[in-house]
């Protein structure tokens, strides 16, 4: 298949998903949540899973972007700037989603108003606020003199770039090393506040004593791992993409393979610790709740998702010497982690809600909404297959328009040369 | 305070059951009611719309005993075994009904300062017998939509046939001296009241539906915006009339996406009224009060040495009681 015809289909599945998704947009902001299947037994559903799972993307994406501009890593330097945009699409997502969720979208900023700072979700929204503007500035400087250069080309894309550099026309030396000092100092700012949001998250499900399968101090740590190798998987994929990426940054995107299979690897220590401890804790809260990943109505989504997709299938790709030194397979590889890491937050978020607090719960009224089975309804999917299509034409047009910087080209050594030399898109 | 022994109680139940004239009985209590006696603002807005009888008999100053005012002609009898609890028993069962015992001593807490009471809520389950008439009453008095029940009963079977027995949990909020569900709220929109009763603020409440994943009990409920007439020819009015909780007049659509919850019927007991769920109970198995109150009748069953509390391993500290 032709590169183009490959370009085509991306965003003709792009289009697709977000007509599919405005249809569900629709139907929420006009009947409310009553189209959605989840209820007060299971009071989180489909949109908070991938809630959790578009700002773990955020968060380990810009963690990698961090190696780059607060650890200098040269290894990286070709993909920095589109670590930067690859969180600041997903979170775009995960605020999406969780906006659809809550109740009062248009009351957010109660949480600002009226923060309860003892309460783990207001520390997570007041950082994730942070973080985002954190992220959207750096995103701006590590930009702003490619742009700048680009604002003088003709046409609608000089239109685009001039408004986007919102008046600034230097392009001195002495601007671009304080736009590369302003970049390092928001970079090391942004590194503790989204390690704190995203332990935030796992926090979020780790303090709550009535469900047992979270409660727990390892959640916060998990979700931090988590994101890493999530962010990591979807960088290699998208840097295997993006703007020629095979090409220019082969041995970034191998790089990236080797160290989203480290994480991946804690991750599963981790995840196998909690569940041996649960196992063997027989404590039944716990029990039923590894009962119904292993064995409920959606055991596939762990056996053949999570493990066998997810983890299993590009473990072994990132390991076999005759397959790991592809960049192509490896990113492959790793946009099957990137994939199954969505089975994660499903497997996190729906079976620890789905067991009675207390005998007879779900038998005492009857009702949909007083029920322990959770499907995610049609407009949920269609909903959250919208916000992946939104993601996706977020992703077109970055590659389409990000000016594409002074990156190497493949197989020479990286990082030399991209200090100075930027070409316009 | 009258003591009847459990034979002269079973003989006179029979015979009581249409005697029980409900304006009678006080009189003969230690306790006199002062049913006159202003306890805090009239029910205003209830009375005003006549929205429902026990709030038209509150008006007139009778006392409210529900739409079954017979109700301890049903009484279960006491079982062997329960020596200790005898005399709260006794009181609990007594000829006069205990519904009218506890709104004397609702009116004695409401004249105290809201921070000296504490509601308290106990529930006999050898006395339930797993009707759901208060979980009817609940649904009734605070106008609730489809797939909210701030009160239903949880059924178990125990044992295998031949030796079988049902035990029921009317499962109310617990009212939990140690909430849960208040710390996690991220905008202070749920908190305990000084009188310990957990109540959400309607207005503020994002929907984020923290609280219901924080409570160990199941006790909160997201509002969908459901009606039960959905899917009929037309939406019948009832469905769109306000409800009255927390003593104001909330419509339909002022409460649709957010969290609610069972609030000890804070609105009636300002009217002077007990929770809709105690009047209600065909088996005076809900006993309500004042566990501040050294006399009440919550504070008799609760130190009866019958009492137990849901979950009690997890600290939270129910001020709502089951007399196993
Ligand atoms: S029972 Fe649940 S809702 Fe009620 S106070 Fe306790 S934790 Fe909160
Ligand atoms: S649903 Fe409402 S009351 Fe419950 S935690 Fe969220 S904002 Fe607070």
């Amino acid at each position: 298949m032709s590169a183009k015809v490959l370009k085509s289909a991306f965003w003709g599945v792009g289009v697709a998903l977000v007509l599919a998704g405005s249809w569900a947009w629709i139907d929420r902001w006009v009947n409310g949540e009553k189209n959605a299947n989840y209820g007060s037994l299971v009071p989180w559903g489909l949109w908070v899973a991938a809630y959790i799972y578009f700002i773990g993307l955020s968060a380990g994406s810009f963690l990698v972007s961090s190696l780059v501009y607060v650890f200098q890593l040269k290894r990286f330097e070709s993909i920095g700037r589109l670590a930067l945009f690859s969180a600041v699409v997903t979170l775009i997502l995960a605020l999406l989603s969780i906006s659809a969720d809550l109740g009062h979208p248009f009351r957010a900023w109660h949480v600002l108003v009226y923060p309860n700072f003892g309460s783990p979700m207001a520390w997570m929204i007041w950082l994730y606020s942070a973080y985002f503007a954190v992220i959207m500035l750096e995103l701006w400087f590590v930009l702003r003199y490619d742009l700048v250069v680009a604002s003088k080309s003709a046409g609608f894309r000089g239109t685009f770039y001039r408004m986007l550099v919102f008046g600034s026309r230097d392009e001195s030396p002495e601007t671009l090393a304080s736009d590369r000092q302003i970049v390092r100092i928001l970079a090391t700012i942004g590194v503790p506040v989204a390690i704190m949001f995203h332990g935030g998250v796992g926090a979020l499900f780790g303090v709550i004593s009535a469900r047992p399968a979270w409660h727990g101090g390892l959640f916060p740590i998990l979700f931090l791992v988590s994101a890493l190798a999530s962010g990591g998987a979807l960088l290699a994929i998208v840097s295997a993409v993006f703007q020629d990426g095979l090409r220019r940054n082969r041995d970034t995107v191998l790089a990236l393979g080797t160290l989203v299979l480290g994480l991946l690897a804690i991750d599963l220590l981790l995840q196998i610790s909690e569940t041996l401890v649960g196992f063997y804790g027989n404590e039944p809260a716990r029990i039923a709740n590894l009962k119904t990943i292993y064995g409920g109505p959606y055991w596939w989504v762990f056996w053949v998702w999570q493990l066998g997709l997810g983890t299993l299938v590009p473990l072994a790709l990132l390991v076999l010497p005759a397959t790991r030194k592809d960049p192509r397979v490896v990113a492959g590889a790793c946009g099957l982690i990137a994939v199954g890491f969505l089975a994660v937050r499903l497997n996190i978020v729906i079976p620890g809600l789905a067991d009675e607090q207390l005998a007879g719960l779900s038998e005492a009224f009857s009702s949909p909404r007083l029920t322990t089975d959770y499907v995610p309804s049609t407009i949920e999917f269609l909903f959250t297959a919208g916000l992946v299509g939104i993601g996706l034409l977020l992703f077109g047009l970055g590659e389409w328009l990000m000016p594409h910087g002074g990156e190497p080209s493949a197989g020479e050594a990286p990082a030399v040369g991209t200090e100075g030399s930027h070409v316009t898109a | 305070m009258a003591k009847t022994s459990r034979r002269k109680l079973l003989k006179g139940a029979a015979a009581s059951v249409s005697t029980l004239a409900l304006a009678a009985t006080p009189l003969s209590r230690a306790i006199p009611v002062q049913a006159s006696e202003a306890i805090g603002p009239a029910p205003g807005v209830l009375a005003r719309r006549g929205r429902n009888l026990s709030a038209a008999l509150a008006e007139r100053g009778a006392p409210s005993g529900g739409l079954l005012p017979a109700t301890h002609a049903i009484s279960v009898p006491l079982p062997t075994g329960s020596g200790t609890a005898v005399a709260a028993q006794q009181a609990a069962a007594s000829a006069e009904s205990s519904v009218v015992r506890m709104q004397a001593e609702l009116k004695r807490a409401m004249e105290k300062p809201i921070a000296q009471r504490k509601w308290t809520m106990v529930i006999d389950q050898r006395k339930c017998v797993g009707c759901s008439a208060c979980t009817v009453a609940c649904i009734a008095e605070n106008n609730l939509p489809p797939g909210i029940a701030y009160r239903p009963v949880l059924e178990e079977e125990i044992g295998e046939y031949p030796k079988v027995t049902r035990r029921f949990t009317p499962r109310p909020c617990m009212h939990c001296d140690e909430p849960p569900c208040v710390p996690v709220c991220p905008v202070g929109a749920t908190y305990k009241r000084p009188d310990g009763v957990v109540v959400i603020n309607y207005d503020r409440c994002i929907g984020c539906r923290y609280c219901i994943v924080a409570c160990p009990y199941g006790a909160r409920s997201f509002d969908f915006g459901e009606h039960y007439t959905d899917g009929t020819p037309g939406r019948q009015p009832y469905e769109e009339s306000p409800a009255l909780e927390y003593g104001k007049e909330w419509s339909r659509s002022s409460v649709e996406g957010i969290t609610r919850k069972c609030h000890f019927c804070v609105h009636r007991l300002n009217a002077g009224m007990l929770p809709a769920c105690v009047t209600t109970c065909i088996g005076e198995a809900t006993y309500f009060g004042d566990l501040n109150d050294p006399e009440s009748l919550v504070t008799e069953l609760v130190t009866s040495g019958r009492a137990v509390r849901l979950k009690e391993e997890l600290g939270t500290k129910p001020n709502v009681y089951y007399l196993v």
